[in-house]
């Protein structure tokens, strides 16, 4: 990046009156980072990344964070921290407050934590005996904290996957106050999660489109107990995380295929994968050991990261259009979704990749067995013309049933997380033990991560991240959380809020590019 | 009895509006009554093949061959012109279909339900098939747990409700009106069967719910929803009753004069059946 570039693009920044004071430091960060080198790759993988078949999700040019990290806040309420100066909190109040110091702490992509822990686990010790009223009282000021100091709806909190009073305070604060942050994850279990603590999260769901369910015992297969969903259904192990991601537009690789179907697994896309790969482990090994963040970093000499429990994730999208693509070619007139052949191409696709991924070792990523975490990622704001992840398009998705069947294969293979956004009509509201029934049934079908929008609320899932449709109108005149922003970028390029369903995709580009 | 058939119009494979939780949702062709308000009227009457439809179809899905319509469901582009062309309140798309067909195709959505419902048309006009249908889905290993339940207009004699006893969880009744003259002028029957139902049923304990689609201006008078409202609590006090506000939605155009009822009409019926002391009075 030119010299003249640098000064255009933070003049850009500073004279954006859009831009709260907070939101203008973030950009002038990544406009400096911008300025650097980029990690260094072979051309093959530079010019794939400049035509954007691989993208990295403008993360940087020199990561020196990881992009998200599961700190163990258990772990940090019982031994109390150094670098924060605090003793092991001696009740809630104590508790709450440790925690929040803590949060100003916890780095990532976005700036902000974007895992606030298993909270209903994690502040268990401090609330026993406590009726779910008393703790309503206790924590709201905290959680509308939540909201005002870490603006951005990839701050990601869990519940579940037992029923505790805890978690059902937490639910009531949620429809209550209706706020953006902190975007929820209920952990469903088929036994241990009892169907009132479902039906009091789908009453949720209709306030305020959140949480998103996943499926527990799936989760713990692949990633073991300690497990937490963050920012835009990234699923990751506590104590660890992932130092990047990367993804592949499945979309533009096909568009790149010469030839017929029958080589495109293992021509055009073994390729790919592998470019994708030199990217992800040029940017584990600037952060791991130029930038040497573990080595530093107070979280990991406290014990409440480890670089063991580390990977990153690949991340792949476009599947619908790689997949029509390809269907065209061969004068197949199926679509993704919507045509068992189609289908049966789109699995094909994602399990070649699976495999390869599985193949290709990784420097510094223990935490999965020295390979990547699969993962469907669910777009950016600058994304057009892509349908996110695995998902079918916005506007053709098919009836419930079918769009079930239709992604439901995919799930087993996304340790890192999959999500598809399903729609409900509001007649659902009178009847939420049928989106229980759809939840239960998902989770028995091998589905891992199920996210539900409905019309009638005020928020949309745009890519994953919640935003308030009332923040959306008035986004010309700034808007406090900056995942708003991106938000307003996605329903520009994709209308995600027109879509059948509703909602769609995301991530977390900064001030990016 | 796995081989009987039934004349299906439809079916729903998830439906949270015709029961408990997620449901597959089948629809009979055919009812005995013929009501001013249906929202399905054409799946009142048999198609006797005259072929109108066919005429109409914009995708050639249709056609009448040997005297029979022929309907091709692989060019049928849903466009329904047959339906609103048919002056007899068919439908060309109606076909039978054997008990293992159905239990097939719950079977494959099956795990994302609470139950099945029998609607129709009218269900009970089909009893024998509802039978053999609820008994196949009863006595299999992994669909015996699914909830079942007929969907009835309740003009049906005890002997169906006897033949149905053994197989169904529940029936949900529609009590039209329950002025015999009103009841008369809006499905062009008497009630008397249908309150026999409603008293039957509920002392069997199969008695899901009773519902009443209230129309403004034909079966919306406060005095006889307090009489049916006590002739209910009578049979129990502690019924589901699920009073539904007429939509046009779906409806012939004689219907389409109705007025949806306003949200305090609809808060007025909940109150006089409430202040009779029903317990359980649900607005929809």
């Amino acid at each position: 990046m030119a010299q003249a570039n640098v000064r255009d693009l933070a003049r850009l920044v500073i004279d954006d009156p859009t831009l709260s004071y907070r939101q203008r430091v973030q950009r002038l960060a990544a406009v400096a980072e911008g300025a650097l080198e980029g990690v260094s790759v072979g051309d093959a993988c530079r010019v794939a990344l400049e035509e954007r078949v691989v993208c990295d999700m403008y993360e940087g040019q020199a990561p020196y964070r990881p992009r998200y990290l599961l700190p163990d806040y258990e772990r940090a309420l019982r031994q109390g921290s150094t670098y924060l100066e605090l003793p092991p909190p001696g009740d809630l109040n104590e508790a709450l407050w440790f925690l929040a110091a803590m949060y100003s702490q916890v780095p990532s992509i976005t700036g902000y934590p974007v895992y606030l822990g298993d909270l209903d686990t994690v502040l268990a010790p401090y609330v026993e005996g406590w009726s779910a009223d008393r703790i309503v009282d206790a924590l709201r000021p905290f959680w509308r904290a939540l909201d005002r100091t870490l603006p951005d709806a990839f701050v990601h909190a869990n519940l579940g996957p037992h029923d505790t009073p805890f978690g059902r305070a937490v639910l009531r604060l949620e429809r209550e106050l209706q706020q953006v942050v902190p975007n929820l994850t209920l952990k469903v279990h088929p036994d241990l999660t009892p169907d009132d603590y479902l039906l009091d999260a789908v009453r949720t769901v209709f306030a305020c489109a959140k949480p998103h369910f996943v499926n527990h015992p799936m989760m713990v297969g692949d990633l073991g107990e300690r497990y937490g969903v963050v920012s835009c259904y990234n699923s990751l192990k506590i104590g660890g995380g992932a130092h990047t991601l990367v993804r592949l537009d499945l979309s533009a690789a096909a568009r790149r295929h010469q030839g017929p179907t029958e080589t495109f697994v293992d021509d055009t896309l073994a390729r790919y994968v592998e470019l994708t790969g030199e990217l992800l482990e040029a940017r584990i090994r600037h952060l791991v050991e130029c930038a040497r963040f573990y080595d530093h970093d107070w979280l990991a000499r406290e014990g409440l990261i480890s670089l063991e429990r580390f990977s990153a994730m690949f991340g792949v999208f476009g599947l619908a259009e790689a997949v029509d693509l390809l269907m065209e070619h061969d004068g197949r007139a199926g679509r993704y979704g919507h045509d068992d052949g189609a289908n049966a191409l789109s699995y094909r696709i994602v399990e070649a990749v699976a495999a390869r991924v599985a193949e290709r070792p990784l420097p510094w990523c223990e935490g999965f067995g020295g390979r990547a975490l699969l993962h469907a990622q669910s777009g950016i704001d600058s994304d057009v013309g892509v349908t996110a992840g695995t998902r079918v398009p916005i506007g053709t998705e098919p009836s419930l049933p079918r769009h079930l069947r239709t992604v439901a294969p995919h799930h087993r293979l996304f340790a890192a997380g999959v999500s598809d956004v399903l729609h409900f009509d509001d007649t659902a509201r009178r009847n939420p033990r049928a989106v229980i029934d759809v939840i239960r049934g998902a989770f028995a079908q091998g589905m891992r991560d199920v996210t539900f929008n409905l019309d009638s609320n005020d928020f949309i899932r745009i890519t994953g991240y919640l935003v308030r449709k009332s923040d959306l109108a008035r986004i010309e005149s700034g808007a406090r959380h900056g995942s708003t922003f991106l938000g307003a970028g996605s329903e520009a390029e994709a209308h995600p809020s027109q879509r059948a369903p509703h909602r769609v995709v995301a991530s977390e580009r900064l001030a990016g590019s | 009895m796995a081989g009987a058939k039934g004349l299906v119009s439809g079916v729903i494979p998830f439906s949270s509006v015709d029961g408990p939780g997620n449901r597959f949702v089948l629809f009979l062709q055919g009812c005995n009554f013929d009501c001013i308000a249906c929202h399905n009227p054409h799946t009142i009457s048999p198609c006797n093949d005259c072929g109108l439809c066919a005429h109409v179809c914009p995708s050639g899905a249709l056609s009448l061959e040997h005297g029979f319509v022929r309907w091709n469901d692989a060019l049928c582009t849903s466009a329904e012109l047959c339906i609103a062309r048919c002056p007899y309140d068919a439908t060309p798309k109606a076909r039978w279909h054997t008990v293992d067909e159905i239990v097939a195709d719950i079977r494959a959505h099956a795990p994302y339900l609470s139950g099945v419902t029998v609607s129709g048309g009218e269900a009970t006009q089909q009893a024998a098939f509802v039978r053999a249908l609820f008994e196949a889905l009863r006595d299999d290993d992994t669909l015996g747990r699914l909830h079942r339940l007929v969907d009835s207009n309740g003009a049906a004699p005890q002997d169906v409700w006897d033949e149905l006893a053994d197989a169904m969880d529940g029936a949900a009744i529609d009590l039209k009106a329950f002025d015999d003259e009103v009841h008369r002028r809006m499905t062009g029957a008497s009630n008397a069967l249908v309150l026999r139902s409603i008293e039957l049923l509920a002392a069997r304990g199969s008695l899901h719910e009773v519902r009443l689609l209230l129309l403004p201006g034909v079966n919306d008078r406060l005095d006889d929803l307090a009489r049916c409202g006590a002739w209910l609590h009578r049979v129990d006090p502690n019924l589901r009753v699920k009073v539904i506000g007429f939509r046009r939605h779906g409806v012939r155009p004689r219907a389409a004069q109705v007025d949806e009822p306003s949200a305090a009409e609809m808060g007025a019926y909940a109150e006089a059946l409430r202040g009779i002391g029903l317990t359980n009075v649900e607005l929809v």
